[in-house]
């Protein structure tokens, strides 16, 4: 990447990041709904933490943090993918082609905005379940290291939607996934551990990349700041993102094409 | 002025307006549904996925003590039913919101029909989208391992409850439709249905939870119908299991809750005429 290469996806990163913040309507219910069914679960399942097969934890909560966070980040990537498919629907996609604009910095500039999101609304979660009892093990550096996976997390999911809205231009089908997200959350280990599952649903749970992506975020809340934890932590969402990242390059190439 | 003076009509020919002008509602509805599956899809799948993904996820819940039921599927159908007649309900809101905004509803305002059939009319298409919900939940609950415990009554007690929570959301997201016209609305309707639901025993029952919830779902009348819905599928030595006392609190907070809720759609819409 050049130096004005650079210049541009920070601007279209700064535009990205702006437009998020000034839409809070479209940006608080993927932090209030998290939150919402982050306090509920703990009173209706603060109970089944001493069930067989349970992980040791101070309190629902605690198991739930991870899960919340990445349920958190998955809603607000879509939005994010769906703002670039806006801009391919109202012409502004067109236009930044039209100029001498870095073709990569069109989509990495966008997903710019939906990391930082992701990163906010990590620290969010973390100091606004702290005092209720989602105790973090790994300390202050575990935090750090959670907020560095919620935003590596964003990024995965985003360059897959982008991919979406890139492959199709319209953010009603971008929005369509949401329930494919729904789904896939709730047949993961989000909400209750694997280790509780039977039959067919743990086999699902288990090659669901979700539920991957929440065990290495529970890792550090639950058993401490370790080698091991920080690596599933920021491994796993990293290697999704890299091939999302691609994913979604080969998409941005085949509409450069048919242009 | 009523619209028996207005268009010189007797009180009998208005009340066969009112049925007939239903019965039409009725037959665009189920129309509508036919020809745009896609529209009626998230209805069906969505309670269908709700007990799929609950009963497994969620299937060590029945390990609690003083769990009523060993089969999750057992508890988990009939939220999922709940939540799709709910939103079968409120649906009838998106729709109303759709009509208001392409004018279609101005014309129906305009014709001699009698207001009430406007409610009446999507409202017993609601019903009918909503049995057929029930039927596929209840064939879908059976394979996935789903055993009444009260034999028909207990397909009878769900259906009753999913009626109920159907009419609830119809009157609310009706008469919200009315109030603001556009898709404000919609959202207003998903997140207060939503939220009511949850704050219930939809989830876990009453002994299990604690905390706010607790306190919350004792009061929410929605936890009855919860109650009702479910008196044929909890184990018979569960004090839920189905008896007159655990049905009627159901049975009251359906009929007050759409009462109030189809009044307030009535009075919407009376402001709209207004």
């Amino acid at each position: 990447m050049t130096t004005s290469s650079v210049r541009q996806t920070m601007a279209l990163a700064k535009r990205s990041t702006l437009e998020l913040f000034r839409q809070p309507s479209v940006v608080v219910p993927s932090m209030i709904f998290p939150l919402f069914f982050a306090f509920l679960g703990n009173s209706s399942f603060g109970r089944t933490t001493s069930l067989p097969g349970f992980p040791k934890v101070s309190s629902y909560l605690q198991f739930q943090l991870a899960g919340t966070i990445v349920q958190g980040v998955l809603f607000g990537s879509v939005t994010g993918a769906a703002a670039l498919a806006t801009d391919i629907e109202n012409g502004f996609f067109d236009r930044l082609l039209a100029a001498p604009t870095s073709r990569t910095g069109i989509v990495f500039g966008r997903l710019a905005g939906s990391v930082l999101f992701g990163a906010l609304e990590t620290a969010v979660f973390i100091f606004a379940l702290l005092p209720f009892g989602a105790d973090v093990s790994a300390g202050i550096r575990g935090i750090i290291a959670m907020i560095a996976s919620g935003a590596l997390i964003s990024l995965a999911v985003g360059a897959l939607m982008s991919s979406v809205a890139l492959k199709t231009g319209s953010s009603e089908a971008v929005q369509g996934t949401f329930p494919l997200l729904f789904i896939l959350l709730f047949f993961s280990s989000a909400f209750f551990p694997r280790e509780t599952m039977s039959g067919v649903y743990k086999t699902i749970a288990g090659l669901n990349p979700i539920s991957h992506l929440v065990e290495g975020l529970r890792a550090l809340s639950l058993d401490g700041f370790t080698a091991s934890a920080t690596a599933r932590a920021i491994l796993v969402p990293l290697a999704i993102a890299i091939v999302a990242l691609l994913i979604a390059n080969t998409q941005l190439r085949s509409r450069l094409k048919s242009h | 002025m009523n619209v028996a003076t207005q268009t010189g009509l007797q009180e009998k020919d208005l009340n066969i307006t009112t049925m007939r002008s239903a019965g039409q509602l009725i037959k665009r509805s189920l129309i509508n549904t036919r020809r745009l599956p896609s529209a009626f899809f998230p209805t069906l799948a969505m309670p269908i996925f709700n007990m799929v993904s609950f009963s497994g996820t969620f299937f060590a819940l029945t390990k609690l003590p003083g769990f009523p039921t060993d089969r999750s599927v057992n508890w988990f159908m009939p939220l999922g039913l709940a939540m799709g007649s709910a939103f079968s309900g409120v649906g009838l809101g998106f729709s109303l919101i759709r009509d208001l905004e392409n004018g279609f509803y101005d014309r129906l305002r305009m014709s001699p029909t009698s207001r009430l059939s406007l409610i009446v009319g999507p409202l017993f298409a609601t019903w009918i989208r909503v049995t057929l919900v029930a039927v596929v939940v209840f064939i879908a609950g059976g394979m996935l391992g789903a055993r009444p415990t009260a034999g028909v009554l207990s397909y009878v007690c769900s259906l009753i409850a999913a009626l109920g929570i159907a009419t609830i959301g119809a009157g609310w997201g009706l008469g919200l439709a009315y109030r603001f016209q556009d898709m404000r609305g919609a959202a207003i309707m998903q997140l207060s249905i939503f939220l009511t639901m949850f704050m219930s025993t939809a989830q876990v029952p009453l002994n299990v939870m604690t905390g706010w919830l607790h306190t919350v779902a004792r009061i929410n009348p929605i936890t009855n119908i919860f109650r009702l819905s479910r008196s044929g599928w909890v184990n018979e030595t569960s004090a839920d299991y189905m008896s007159w006392s655990n049905a009627y609190g159901g049975l009251l907070a359906i009929a007050i809750l759409s009462v109030m809720s189809l009044i307030f759609a009535v009075r919407s819409l009376k402001r709209i005429d207004n």
